[in-house]
């Protein structure tokens, strides 16, 4: 009962944030609101095998990104530098919910061919921010 | 040499001068340096690639590709709706006009453009291929101002 508001509330929060384009947010809170939406906890180790797994198709997200994102990247089909996604390396990453959302949906279908879980996202922050 | 075979000489000269100013004003011409690029264009389409200038496209190519930008060249690259309005209005009030962009290119390609292919007909095929360059879209590999619109051969510089 209490878990089920729980959950409840936190969605509430993560679609309010989501909602708001430029509302300004940071790795811990984006993390936070989509694992929210999860019984398990974030696990780093989990997001790290999801960005550099190709998942059976051509890409992953290392492709683009690098394995361990602390370095700018290259698009794997354009070859545009890409900046850090890791957030110690990057402040303008996980700062804005409706960005974030953005690009997983793409990039998640991309690598993945469908959009990711919010558990997955979560893990993937989780991981992103353990480097330091 | 008598008289009219000079004048004839000399007209021949001028019009071969004023035919190849106008070849690379024609070149040139992608509206780029001073059309200034909508922040909305910059921001979702040069996060994947070069800003490329709207003039270097006819409207009905842009037209096709924000219809489809799900599947853009094998990547997702959906906008939402309000986003997608802004994108095509700009676009299309600034698409290439003049004759050799007006005909939409293979695939909507900039790189499969006539006038592309012939503007780097003197680059070897070899240089494509190189890991700084990749790809024909990457503009900035080697044109160094391209992000800010600027295609001039003066600022191109190959890498090794």
């Amino acid at each position: 009962m209490t878990r089920s508001i729980l959950i409840r509330l936190a969605s509430a929060a993560l679609l309010a944030a989501l909602g708001t384009a430029t509302r300004a947010a940071t790795p811990a809170d984006l993390q936070a609101a989509y694992g929210a939406q999860s019984t398990t906890a974030a696990a780093p180790d989990r997001g790290q095998q999801l960005f550099t797994n190709r998942h059976g198709r051509e890409w992953s997200c290392a492709s683009c990104h690098g394995a361990v994102p602390t370095q700018p990247g290259k698009h794997a089909s354009t070859g545009k530098p890409i900046a850090p996604l890791a957030p110690a390396f990057n402040p303008e990453r996980f700062a804005d919910a409706a960005k974030t959302e953005k690009w997983f949906r793409r990039n998640c279908n991309d690598v993945m061919g469908r959009e990711c879980s919010p558990i997955e996202k979560a893990d993937v922050i989780s991981w992103l921010r353990t480097l330091k | 040499m008598n008289r009219p075979a000079r004048l004839h000489r000399t007209l021949r000269v001028l019009f071969a001068l004023l035919g190849a100013s106008q070849a690379v004003r024609a070149g040139d011409d992608q509206r780029g340096p001073d059309l200034a690029l909508l922040p909305k264009y910059k921001q979702e389409c040069a996060a994947c690639h070069v800003a490329f200038p709207p003039g270097m496209l006819p409207a009905d190519s842009w037209r096709r590709l924000l219809n489809n930008l799900p599947n853009h060249y094998g990547t997702d690259a959906s906008q939402d709706a309000a986003t997608l309005n802004q994108l095509a209005a700009w676009l299309s009030a600034n698409a290439g006009t003049y004759k050799r962009v007006r005909e939409a290119p293979p695939e909507d390609r900039v790189t499969k453009s006539a006038w592309f292919i012939r503007k780097h007909d003197e680059v070897p095929a070899g240089v494509w291929k190189r890991p700084a360059v990749k790809s024909a879209s990457n503009c900035s590999a080697c044109h160094t101002q391209a992000d800010q619109g600027n295609f001039d051969e003066r600022t191109v510089r190959i890498p090794r």
